[in-house]
């Protein structure tokens, strides 16, 4: 094959096992949590509404987590850049409690 | 390639100048603050979803015996039940199941990429990055067959009230499917957040996937090689997990709920 004099010398590093092995778990704890939340979904009655929609919102916030903090490497940027992305998400909970309050109080649709 | 951590010159502040403060490059900084925002946008969809539903009547009876109505605000698992090629059998989400393992495995095919790209391995960057191209198409084709279902809609149909102005009296009209005017599954506003919704975040799929073709191309090309580091595919691939992140909060928020 031509070899051309632009093309430059790259050197490829050999696969990191380590970190590829941890990126498989994560992915696999994010189905085991998909799965449990399947469970849940179909084996606690719907009477329990408040206790399902609590443990749904937690299994999310841990899965969120493990997206964000492993596959988006938030958890390993400086410190700076992660409180910078994780403090402006205070107004998102704000905002959801003010609506939801505002929901219940509204009078009801026909 | 983008620093890890930030370097610190002894004595001086890392916000004195010359360094980066926050250890990344302008475009994944700004990609990072791209994304902090469009989480205000899909939270206040979300957000507003709850409000109406929250004003809503809810289902009171049991959930083995609901039937659709408008009065109050369906099931969903009642409503997303079907699978392709098994139509009449109630597999209630089953196939958003596989929507959201489909887009976990395009996340980490993804990662998988920039990984790749940090070894400098073009030829494992290529790989990665046509997987998740796969995962992100397979994914669209699955939320069309969704989105075709709904608007068909099958099964009993739903009586709504209709006032007939040429009569000047109310009649029951049978309603099968669902659009922006009419909904078999209940009140028109779940209809509308399901188009909402979903389509605003299947937009985001399609862009991604236009984004990593474009990522692929180059990789392909060798402009990344040139340029001597893959960033490009680390920002598109946060911009990907965030789309898949979005879809963690749809599948809960409006299919387990």
């Amino acid at each position: 094959m031509a070899h051309h004099a632009h093309e430059p010398q790259v050197t490829v590093l050999p696969p990191d096992k380590a970190k590829i092995k941890k990126l498989w778990t994560v992915a696999l704890y994010l189905l085991l949590i998909t799965i449990v939340e399947f469970i849940i979904a179909f084996s606690v009655p719907h009477e329990y509404k408040q206790l399902r929609v609590w443990v749904f919102v937690a299994l999310t916030i841990v899965k969120a987590g493990y997206i964000v903090g492993e596959f988006m490497h938030l958890r390993y940027e400086v410190k700076v850049l992660f409180w910078s992305i994780l403090i402006p998400i205070i107004f998102i909970v704000w905002m959801l409690v003010a609506f939801v309050y505002e929901g219940i109080k509204m009078p009801v649709f026909q | 390639m983008a620093h890890s951590t930030a370097t610190t010159v002894t004595g001086k502040s890392v916000w004195d100048g010359g360094t980066s403060p926050m250890g990344a490059s302008y475009g994944k900084l700004m990609m990072w603050f791209f994304l902090l925002s469009d989480a205000f946008t899909f939270s206040g969809l979300l957000i507003t979803y709850g409000l109406v539903r929250s004003s809503h009547q809810a289902y009171e009876g049991l959930v083995s015996t609901f039937t659709f109505s408008t009065e109050y605000w369906p099931v969903p698992e009642k409503v997303f039940e079907a699978v392709p090629f098994l139509h009449g059998y109630e597999l209630p989400l089953v196939f958003v199941g596989i929507m959201t393992f489909i887009l976990i495995m395009s996340s980490v095919t993804m990662v998988l990429a920039v990984e790749a790209g940090h070894r400098m391995d073009r030829k494992a960057v290529e790989k990665w990055m046509l997987w998740t191209i796969i995962g992100g198409v397979t994914f669209l084709s699955c939320q069309a067959w969704e989105w075709t279902h709904f608007i068909v809609g099958t099964g009993v149909p739903t009586m709504k009230d209709v006032f007939n102005t040429e009569t000047g009296l109310w009649e029951q009209i049978p309603i099968l499917g669902a659009n922006l005017h009419v909904n078999q599954y209940g009140p028109q506003p779940f209809a509308d957040f399901f188009f909402f919704i979903t389509g605003f975040h299947g937009f985001h799929v399609f862009s991604g996937v236009m984004l990593n073709f474009l990522i692929y191309y180059n990789t392909v090309t060798g402009v990344y090689e040139r340029r001597g580091h893959y960033e490009m595919v680390e920002k598109v691939g946060l911009y990907w997990h965030f789309v898949d992140l979005v879809w963690v909060f749809v599948f809960t928020f409006f299919y387990l709920v």
